[in-house]
Parts: structure tokens; C-alpha cells; sequence
């Protein structure tokens, strides 16, 4: 397994934000962590790499406690992607070379196309960069560090259906030559467009763990208010 | 020497200019009369009572060790100061006091190590009365500053830490930025003193009859005094927020605003 939780307490202001009671992620393929807003799902993907910490439980990480890797190395094994383009100023390939101190150009250009960049964007500023471009520079500086796994926290939700469709496909791509990658969304139909699996969370617990299409036939009145949502 | 002395009847009579805010307050509906009215006489009576215990302490047949106490609870008190004016963030009073008691420290044995003034009570404590003073401000000013910065910044922040970066390393350049607005103030305080205005130190020497060039000497040594205490409790405050602002394990602590 990629990742185990148990008995995983995490308390916020207003009460806890997440209660795990067991939780396993195997280490292949693209296991979506679907549910609405506020349900726990990035707090869920941030335990991951440690940028949250849970007040109780464990997490393993390939069968061992996630925090007997140090912090630093975990994350760099553990990518992550998040919702908004997170530019850093610069050049495209000063941005990758926060994640990696000595890329050289050709490696900084075959991973610009490994998400469908030409090299030609390394020398163009981040800021200058569209929102799906930019995007596509991060998941390219998170691969920079040459992790195992990829987190992406709902890295579509500013971007326009083309740019969600190019990112869609990126990641499918990594996840076939064989990077498990953890996607976070609210979007169903998104989560049918790319999941091999998915974990549904709803006030911070895990209310279905499965294939996508049982996530449908599910009868728990939280789901199907939450699938109500989506379809109204 | 052709001194300004202010007479009892002098001071009297620049009272009338608290009369003109006084009836500016009234005329203008303000409401600040009775505010304007108590601010002059407390300001008056802690006058008076610092004079008086000034008077003792700085006199020369004193122990210079008086003049010691009373810098050490100037920099104590500029510690509360701070933390009422920058209550959100975390650790601000050890690190205020940490701050200015460091930049007491330099520059203090500067100014009398090199012998710029003689160390005495009437020169230690008004001396590091300005250090004290101004450095308050600036520590202010960097503490806030970065946490706003990292409020602000805390998505790129995190996305650093995310890519394996130490909370050092990931929040170098808001450190660096927050420090560069702390001290730009003073910076340019110091480029236009004597053009924009005639700084307090240099009014009272020509108002007490000293000679201008004299005057202008010894605040040239005050202002760069000033200047490096600010640097210094600006940069220690910095970068000690900097550390406190991450856990051990490189997180960004949760930030409350302003």
C-alpha cells in the first residue's frame, strides 16, 4: 500500500476536520478523493506530505510511519500540485530550478515534455504564462524533484475545459507509465472522466471507498445529497 | 551662549496654541476637546516627573549605574510596547526585547567604545532614549511586516516547503522583503535630514545657543547611531520571527491578521 491511515483525528476551529477510522491507498493508478466543499479532502492530501499533521492516528507510507522518512526527503519523494498555479518569479526554468537546484537545460526541457511543454518555455516568464500553461510548469517542477507519487488538490478548478482536459490527460499519462498520482476534486464527472478508484469524504470521513460507477448506486443519504448537488 | 531658556510664563504662553486645537475641535465638531485638554496635561506631568527623576539619575555625582537601569527599563518597556502594537505575532515580546537589547549593545558600544560621546548619565540615557525610541518603531513596523508577508505569500510558501525546501530556505525572500520595508523609513529619514526637516537633537542644541556646525555633529552621529539600531533590531526581529514562523518539521504555522 501507498499509504494507510488509522484512526486519523484532526481538529480544526469550529470542530474536527477529519476522522479517519481506516484508509488505504494502493500504489497505482489515479485514486480521486471526491466530495463537496469543506469535507476534509485536501486536509486529507496535505497529511500525505506532511504540510498537516493529524492530532492522533497513523499513517504509514509504503508500511512504514510516515514520520520516520525526514520531512524534507518525504516531500521530496511526495509531489504535490495545488489548486492555483503557484508561480514563483522568474523564468519558467528558474522555476524548475527551485525544485532542483542544478537542472541543466536538456533535462529542465524533456520534463517541460513530459507535460506537453516545448523548450521553448523555459526561457518565458512564469507570470506571463496562461493558467493551464502555468499549471503545467508546476506539475513539471513537482516532477523536477523526482518524486514517486503525485498529490494534484483540485489543480483544474481555475482553469478553462481545455486547460482541465491537457492537465486531465497529463496526469493519466503519468499515472500509466506508472506514477500513482492522488487527485482531489469536487466534480463528479471529473472524477469519472479520470479515477481507477475513489475515496468519498463527507464531513471529514470516509463515506465510500471504491470503484467510481458504485459511488452512484450508493443508498447513504450523505452521498446521494452530495451527488443531488452536483447534478442540480 | 545665547540660550532659548523657556520661562514659566513662556510655557504659559504656548498653551494658547493648545487653546487653538481646543477651539479647532469645537468649531469643527470633533469631539476631542476633553482628549486634547487631559493628552497636555498628562504629557505636562510625565514631563515633569521624568525631569525630576532624570535630574537625579543623570547627575554626575550619581553612580552611572542609575543610567544603566533606566536604559535597561526603557528597553523592557519598548518589549511591551511592541507587543501591544504587534499582539499577532507569535513571540513578539522576547524577541523585542532580544532586538533592542541587541541593538543597545552595538551601537551603545560604538558611540562610547570609539569615544564619539563621553559615557556619562546625560549622554547615555537621552542617547539611547532616541536608540530606543526609533527602534521601537522599526521593530514594529518588521514584525508586522512579516507576517503579512507570509500571510500573503503562504500559498508560494507552501509550494516551496512542498517541493522538499526547508521553512529557511522557502521563506528567505519574504524575510528578505520584509526587512527591506522596515528599513527603507529610516533610510529615508536619513537622506533628508537637514533638507526636509531639522531633526529634534539638532533643534534643542541651537535653541540651548550651541553652534550650528557643532549642532549638526553631533546629530550626524546621533542619526547614524540611530540608523544601525534600527538595522540591527529590524534584522534581529526578522529573522526571528522568520524561525518561529515554522515548526520543527518545516510547517507554516496558521498566521492571525492584524
Amino acid at each position: 500500500m501507498l499509504f494507510s491511515f488509522e484512526n486519523i483525528q484532526l481538529h480544526g476551529v469550529g470542530g474536527p476536520r477529519l476522522a479517519v477510522r481506516h484508509l488505504q491507498i494502493p500504489a497505482d493508478g489515479m485514486s480521486v478523493i471526491v466530495g463537496p466543499s469543506g469535507a476534509g479532502k485536501s486536509t486529507l492530501l496535505r497529511l500525505c506530505n506532511r504540510l498537516e499533521v493529524a492530532d492522533s492516528g497513523a499513517i504509514e507510507f509504503h508500511g512504514v510511519d510516515l514520520n520516520a522518512t525526514p520531512v524534507l526527503d518525504l516531500r521530496r519523494a511526495v509531489g504535490m500540485v495545488f489548486q492555483e498555479p503557484v508561480r514563483f518569479g522568474g523564468t519558467v526554468l528558474d522555476n524548475l530550478r527551485e525544485a532542483d537546484g542544478l537542472i541543466n537545460d536538456e533535462a529542465a526541457r524533456m520534463l517541460l515534455e513530459r507535460v506537453g511543454l516545448d523548450g521553448s518555455f523555459l526561457s518565458r516568464l512564469a507570470d506571463e504564462l496562461s493558467g493551464g500553461e502555468a499549471q503545467r510548469m508546476c506539475i513539471a517542477r513537482a516532477l523536477a524533484t523526482g518524486p514517486e507519487l503525485l498529490l494534484m488538490d483540485e489543480p483544474t478548478s481555475s482553469l478553462d475545459p481545455a486547460a482541465t482536459q491537457l492537465i486531465e490527460q497529463q496526469a493519466i499519462a503519468l499515472t500509466e507509465a506508472g506514477m500513482p498520482v492522488l487527485w482531489v476534486t469536487h466534480d463528479t464527472a471529473q472524477m469519472q472522466r479520470i479515477a481507477s478508484r475513489v475515496i468519498c469524504l463527507i464531513d471529514g470521513a470516509v463515506a465510500y471507498e471504491g470503484p467510481a460507477s458504485g459511488l452512484f448506486d450508493s443508498q447513504e443519504p450523505e452521498i446521494v445529497a452530495f451527488l443531488a448537488e452536483q447534478t442540480s | 551662549m545665547n540660550t532659548a531658556d523657556v520661562t514659566t510664563l513662556g510655557l504659559v504662553a504656548s498653551l494658547l496654541l493648545v487653546v487653538v486645537a481646543i477651539g479647532l475641535s469645537a468649531t469643527q465638531r470633533l469631539g476631542l476637546e476633553k482628549d486634547i485638554v487631559w493628552a497636555t496635561l498628562r504629557s505636562l506631568i510625565q514631563l515633569l516627573i521624568v525631569g525630576a527623576v532624570l535630574a537625579f539619575v543623570i547627575d554626575p555625582e550619581q553612580p552611572l549605574i542609575l543610567s544603566w537601569g533606566w536604559v535597561l527599563a526603557m528597553v523592557a518597556f519598548a518589549g511591551v510596547v511592541i507587543r501591544r502594537r504587534a499582539p499577532e505575532v507569535p513571540g513578539v515580546l522576547p524577541l523585542g526585547m532580544l532586538a533592542i537589547g541587541a541593538a543597545s549593545l552595538v551601537t551603545l558600544a560604538v558611540i562610547f567604545g570609539l569615544g564619539v560621546f563621553p559615557l556619562e548619565g546625560r549622554t547615555l540615557v537621552p542617547l539611547a532614549g532616541m536608540m530606543v525610541g526609533n527602534s521601537m518603531n522599526a521593530t514594529v513596523l518588521a514584525a508586522r511586516r512579516v507576517v503579512d508577508e507570509f500571510r500573503e505569500n503562504r500559498p508560494e510558501v507552501e509550494a516551496r516547503l512542498a517541493l522538499g525546501q526547508s521553512g529557511r530556505l522557502a521563506g528567505r525572500r519574504y524575510l528578505r522583503t520584509a526587512l527591506r520595508t522596515a528599513l527603507t523609513p529610516q533610510i529615508e529619514t536619513t537622506k533628508a535630514v537637514g533638507l526636509v526637516f531639522l531633526p529634534g537633537a539638532m533643534t534643542g542644541l541651537i535653541l540651548a545657543g550651541v553652534d550650528p556646525v557643532e549642532a549638526v555633529r553631533v546629530q550626524a552621529a546621533i542619526m547614524y547611531l540611530i540608523l544601525g539600531s534600527v538595522a540591527t533590531t529590524a534584522t534581529v526581529m526578522t529573522l526571528g520571527i522568520g524561525r518561529r514562523l515554522f515548526t520543527d518539521d518545516h510547517r507554516l504555522i496558521r498566521l492571525l491578521r492584524s
